[in-house]
């Protein structure tokens, strides 16, 4: 047998996060460095997976099989199609700059970054407490499970992950909140602690309701394995009762619209993202809750075809109204991370909606928006969160005019800013518009109304532009450092790919196409002719 | 030769990211690096046009592929230019009139800190317009029209420090986002018509569907150019925009980007020629435009602004133009190239003429400015005759043309379109005889200037004053573009006019028909020179005679609703913005107390009947020994009955 | 004679231990019952073991005796502890783990 490369890019952040939580608490900064370059050489693996994965062969790859627990044919079962792989790169290269990003945010003595008033430095006497350590290692464990659950093919594996993946990141947001808060540290504690506890409760409310449906799937098929049971319902070996079906469907479509999260139940994420510092946001939205879309795509859509096509109506309807919704409480939010975490719910609708529409066009923009969505997050995310350790507030009000003292950082926030507005040479521009023209080349309706999205994209991001960059400069600003070099380092690239994906995204359509295209064949759904055949 | 077009638009890109990313260091040469790129594009621009003429009028487009841009299944989008004789013309205009910009911006832009990035934003403009006009696709030509509008944002907002530029440059932003909204579902029906948004497919395949699908192709197509030319009803930002600094009012907001509307109407020729109805539509938006800007522009007493409802009115001209079919195509592209000249020209004047007077734009606090700025009052002169269409000069050929081919529509219509053209002349020449006489005839009202009136709420706060200003010349980077520009509004049209020129030029592109005008062409002419001296008559009486208050008169009802750009923004404020408001905030209330609520009343009842199922553990071993025996009986008790049973 | 009996007297034995746990509060008078209780059940694991003919019955008797011992040593220290702290040996001032 081959190297298990797929095993190892999620074994080495393991390891790596073992290691980085035995680090001596004396030596911090040795942690962190442990921690970036395990993150580095994880994504060294991923683009050897990249470059070893052949989008023109079989649909799963570099696909490995041991036996686990016999007993439940419950088998470590491991691949990765052209969607897999596109999202393992995208976590593989987002780690790195989360670690990067959160360089000091877990320094145990408040000394580097600025506080809020009112609050009083934690007392450091014990010298056992090791939170820069224990950072680290729980980024490092999210990213390891998380890439598990992109890696697997057998149901009951992805479940473990899906559910493994909470315990890293409740400790995350729980642990190692936000210190910006203008409640001062009490408030910021029982806000974070009831983040955390909104967080863990609602996905595994979620996730045990899947873990129900994961049963009755053995129950029914009896395999965990993906790929057996959707080549013995194409051949028609195995039948499933229509009812079995949707019900199935909609126990695991429950968890992945907790996770993903879809409207109504999107409430957690603000909080979450509110809460958690910049860089376990992103975490969050940009990687954590990809596995949520990529899950409908891989299982709901593979196992339950027409139970998804039962649905379709619905999720389209829930989907819209996440897109205006989102953006309409992005507009009417007065905390610069909670606005971001909105206008995620908004485009999560449009990642769902261009799943649920059952085109190739929206399907693969689904796989490139939960990809440029990251970055674009990221970016904006990121920088927001080096505006806010340095004025110490979350409130937009408590800014304007950052862009005459620092203006880098407020190039750098409009960038991202304009990424989030999708602007055309950017790289969310090529998926939003690939799912918009999914969307209306099925149903007209829905892509006219999920088109006025955009329109109010350019509202939540000018707005918050506006309000913190403009204007005069308010006095507390006036001193305001710009970029540090270490937090450039961290924005230069993303905002690099995501321009070089926006006017170049054919690397990332090559990988995702094939893949596409078997989904499609899973729900023997074909797009729709256009009703002119234009002589070319 | 196609392989020029690439680096054509590649040289101002080029400046823009060097001057962007380049730092404090670039700060010396920035405008020069700037200046040079657009001056290159230009001369690339000119090679390639000696090219086309060397070619056979049919044999004039060249096609230049560069890579597939979004290639997904059924979907195939590519980066590829088009070069034929309509954006040839643009690809002139644009960096013919952006190089001159940038050499005025060098002296304009002088006292700034930021130069470097003006420039940067400038150069970024180039190269998103050029791409707009030389795309292959509409997908592609999406990708130039949303940068033209970040680029539009960019320097509206440049003085980011005044609120009001930088609410300005935000709602400009908006305000096209909702006509881009237009361009993508216009591409959308294009796809589930066409399969395809190239140029050549689909308008060479318009025939084979219905009519139905192109008009809705043609509305959204229009509602995209209201957007993006500042047609009614989505001209509230073009106003605003004046926040920006002069030159850009010229480059973006006067000569190119804002005809960006007319050229997709133009390139999308053959749709709009198979829709009839969305055609009438056009029309009307351009007839309604044209008197609502030229309203407008009678009323502002900010030179600037009352230059912005003019640019408005003349872009209303060509897009009713544009809406005649392939009568006024070629005549709307004429109307453009000329005004490029000319509007450019008033605009750089107009920054010259503040230039001197300490940013004051307010035009009662001007007067009697011809002494001081003999240049600028001479050039401006020029471009105010070739607006008004004196005999001659540019304005007055492509106006005419206009004229005449509405009345050439023919029917009711024909009357109805051609008077309101007659009376938008009228008008024009009313307006821009105010401007003309308020800024450099009658008395000099800046010397004694009354201290800031606070009853006179619709005056624009003037810029900061620095005592009584002191009126000059501005210096010779300054003066050379506007008298290049001058030459232009002097001497386009009659270039262009004479012979149609210009027609025959565009015709393979666009197609040209010979309108046939109810009266004779003469007629039209003489009507057209009646109604504009008439205006200027009416002007003179009221401003040149009179002398022009400092502080505005309280005025009709209709200069005052003009004064508000008739009422518009009062309305978008009270229904959007209020309505917007109370939306967001109703939601936000919604999504704390209903969405959350339900989330967090589980939870709560969930404790709420956990804390009650507490009380039974009261602590007595002996009463957990009861329950658990009692369990057990009943546990042995229910076996025994289903062995029963 | 008839192991039937047997069974009869470990359910009188096992309802005398029952009733003693449920109605006494002396923890010694508990234990003890307890006791009985599980010596109940073992004379009947054994009648039953004498009834079917196979020995599990009185296996699982010898194992009940080892736990029950283990339990005897945890319990008696349970209480003799609980005597020194509350000085009383009754099961109803020990009801300190409920919130």
């Amino acid at each position: 047998m081959s190297f298990p490369l797929l095993t190892a890019t999620a074994v080495l952040p393991a390891l790596g996060a073992v290691a980085t939580a035995a680090v001596p608490a004396a030596r911090r900064t040795a942690a962190k460095w442990l921690a970036l370059l395990v993150s580095l050489a994880t994504l060294v693996l991923a683009a050897v997976v990249a470059v070893r994965f052949e989008p023109g062969g079989a649909r799963y790859q570099l696909t490995e099989t041991y036996e686990w627990i016999p007993a439940f044919g419950v088998r470590w079962e491991l691949g990765v199609d052209g969607i897999g792989v596109a999202l393992l790169l995208l976590t593989a290269l987002l780690i790195p700059f989360i670690v990067l990003a959160g360089w000091h945010d877990a320094d145990p003595s408040p000394s580097s970054p600025p506080r809020s008033s009112g609050g009083h430095p934690k007392e450091n006497a014990n010298n056992r407490w090791r939170p820069t350590q224990g950072f680290f290692a729980l980024i490092l464990m999210v990213e390891a499970m998380v890439i598990l659950s992109f890696e697997a093919t057998d149901v009951f594996l992805f479940y473990i992950f899906f559910e493994a993946m909470l315990i890293p990141m409740y400790f995350l947001i729980g642990g190692f909140g936000d210190r910006a808060h203008q409640g001062g540290e009490e408030a910021a504690a029982t806000q974070r602690s009831y983040a955390a506890v909104k967080f863990l409760l609602y996905n595994l409310a979620g996730g045990l309701i899947m873990l129900a449906a994961v049963i009755g799937l053995y129950v029914a098929a009896g395999s965990f394995s993906l790929p057996d049971i959707v080549a013995a319902r194409a051949s028609g070996e195995l039948e499933m009762g229509t009812n079995t079906e949707r019900l199935l469907f909609l126990g695991f479509f429950l968890a992945f619209a907790v996770k993903a999260p879809l409207w109504p139940l999107h409430t957690w994420l603000p909080n979450a993202m509110g809460e958690a510092t910049a860089p376990v946001a992103v975490l969050i939205t940009a990687v954590v809750d990809k596995v949520g879309t990529f899950a409908m795509l891989r299982f709901c859509l593979g196992l339950f075809p027409e139970a998804s096509k039962w649905a379709t109506p619905v999720v389209l309807v829930l989907a819209l109204v996440s897109i205006v919704y989102g953006a309409l409480l992005a507009v009417g939010q007065r905390d610069i991370k909670r606005l971001v975490a909105y206008a995620s719910i908004s485009h999560f609708g449009f990642i769902i909606l261009g799943i649920f529409v059952m085109t190739s066009q929206g399907q693969s923009g689904a796989t490139l928006y939960m990809v440029n969505h990251g970055i674009s997050t990221a970016a904006l995310m990121l920088v927001a969160g080096f505006l806010i350790s340095r004025r110490g507030s979350r409130l937009i009000a408590d800014y304007g005019g950052v862009q005459k003292v620092a203006p880098v950082l407020a190039g750098t926030f409009l960038v991202g800013g304009l990424a989030t507005l999708s602007l055309p040479g950017l790289a969310p521009f090529v998926s939003e518009f690939l799912v918009l023209v999914g969307a209306f080349a099925r149903y007209p309706v829905v892509g006219v109304v999920a088109t006025f999205g955009i329109v109010l994209a350019a509202l939540y991001t000018l707005v918050l532009y506006q309000r913190t960059m403009t204007g005069p400069v308010k006095p507390e600003l006036a001193k305001l450092p710009d970029l540090r070099v270490r937090e450039l380092a961290v924005v230069a690239p993303l905002i690099a790919l995501l321009i070089f994906l926006g006017v170049y995204p054919k690397p990332l359509t090559d990988l995702v196409n094939p893949a596409v295209r078997h989904t499609m064949s899973d729900v023997q759904e074909h797009d729709p002719e256009p009703e002119v055949e234009a002589a070319k | 030769m196609e392989n020029l077009i690439a680096p054509l638009i590649a040289a101002p890109l080029l400046g823009a990211a060097v001057l962007l990313c380049g730092g404090r260091r670039l700060d010396k040469a920035g405008h020069w690096i700037g200046t040079a790129l657009a001056v290159a594009s230009f001369v690339l621009g000119a090679v390639l046009f000696a090219g086309l003429l060397g070619r056979g009028a049919e044999d004039r487009t060249l096609v230049q592929h560069l890579f597939s841009w979004i290639p997904v299944e059924g979907f195939q989008a590519d980066v590829a230019f088009r070069l034929d004789q309509l954006s040839m013309t643009f690809v002139l205009l644009i960096t013919g009139v952006g190089s001159l910009i940038h050499v005025y911006s060098i002296g304009y832009m002088e006292h700034d800190e930021r130069r470097r990035r003006f420039f940067g934003y400038l150069n970024l403009f180039l190269a998103a317009m050029l791409i707009l006009v030389l795309a292959d696709n509409y997908l592609l030509l999406y990708l130039g029209w949303e940068g033209v509008g970040l680029a539009s944002y960019l320097l509206i907002g440049f003085w980011q420090h005044k609120p009001s530029a930088a609410t300005a440059a935000k709602k400009a932003f908006l305000v096209n986002r909702v006509g881009d909204m237009g361009l993508s579902i216009a591409i959308m029906l294009m796809f589930t018509t066409f399969g395809t948004f190239a140029f050549t497919p689909v308008l060479g395949s318009v025939g084979e569907t219905g009519e139905g699908t192109l008009t809705a192709i043609a509305l959204m197509l229009l509602l995209a150019a209201c957007g993006k030319s500042a047609q009614v009803p989505l001209q509230s930002w073009l106003g605003d925009a004046m926040e920006g600094p002069t030159p850009v009012s010229a480059l973006i907001h006067a000569a190119t980007m804002v005809t960006a509307g007319v050229y997709l109407i133009v390139r999308s020729g053959a749709i709009f020629n198979a829709a009839p109805d969305a055609q009438l539509v056009v029309t009307v938006v351009g007839a309604v435009t044209l008197i609502f800007g030229a309203i407008v522009g009678c009323a502002k007493d900010d030179i600037k602004k009352a230059l912005a409802g003019s640019t408005m009115s003349q872009i209303g001209y060509m897009v009713l133009a544009a809406g005649l079919g392939p009568i006024g195509y070629a005549v709307a592209i004429m109307h453009l190239v000329t005004h490029g000249f000319f509007k450019a020209g008033l605009f750089l004047g107009a920054g010259s003429v503040m230039h001197g007077m300490n940013d004051e734009v307010d035009m009662r606090r001007y007067g009697g400015l011809r002494k001081y700025m003999p240049v600028t009052f001479v050039t401006f002169g020029l471009g105010y005759l070739a607006i008004i269409g004196f005999p001659g000069l540019s304005g007055f050929f492509s106006k005419d043309l206009i004229i005449e081919s509405a009345f050439a529509k023919g029917g009711v219509q024909g009357w109805i379109l051609g008077t309101v053209t007659l009376v938008g002349a009228g008008i024009t020449a009313f307006y821009m005889t105010r401007v003309m006489l308020m800024t450099f005839f009658g008395e000099e009202r800046w010397r004694n200037l009354p201290a800031a009136s606070p009853d006179a709420p619709d005056v624009e706060p003037a810029a900061d004053h620095g005592g009584v200003p002191h009126p000059h010349e501005s210096p010779k980077v300054m003066t050379v573009p506007m008298i290049v520009l001058a030459f232009g509004s002097v001497f386009a049209g009659a270039f262009f006019g004479i012979g149609e020129r210009f027609v025959h030029w565009l015709e393979p592109v666009t197609a040209y028909e010979h309108g046939h005008p109810p009266v004779s062409a003469l007629t039209v002419t003489a009507a057209t020179v009646t109604v504009m001296v008439i205006g200027v008559g009416l002007a003179w009486l009221q401003y040149g005679r009179r002398p022009v208050p400092v502080v505005a008169p309280r005025g009709s009802l209709l200069t005052r609703a003009a004064r508000r750009d008739l009422l518009q923004d009062d309305f978008n404020h009270v229904v959007l913005v209020r309505g917007g408001e109370h939306l967001t905030r109703s939601l936000v209330y919604v999504d704390h107390t209903l969405v959350d609520g339900v989330v967090n009343g589980t939870a709560a009842g969930v404790g709420g009947l956990s804390s009650r199922m507490r009380r039974l553990q009261n602590g007595f071993a002996r009463s957990y020994a009861v329950s658990m025996f009692g369990g057990t009986a009943l546990l042995v008790a229910a076996t025994l009955l289903m062995r029963a049973v | 004679m008839n192991p039937v009996n047997y069974l009869y007297l470990a359910a009188l034995l096992f309802t005398i231990g029952a009733t003693g746990v449920l109605i006494r509060r002396n923890a010694i008078v508990v234990f003890m019952c307890i006791e009985l209780m599980l010596n109940a059940c073992n004379l009947s694991l054994i009648a039953f073991s004498r009834m079917h003919g196979n020995l599990d019955g009185q296996i699982i008797a010898f194992f009940t005796m080892v736990v029950a011992a283990a339990e005897v040593v945890v319990g008696l220290a349970i209480i003799v502890s609980l005597f020194r702290t509350r000085h009383s040996a009754s099961v109803d001032d020990a009801a300190l783990m409920k919130l």
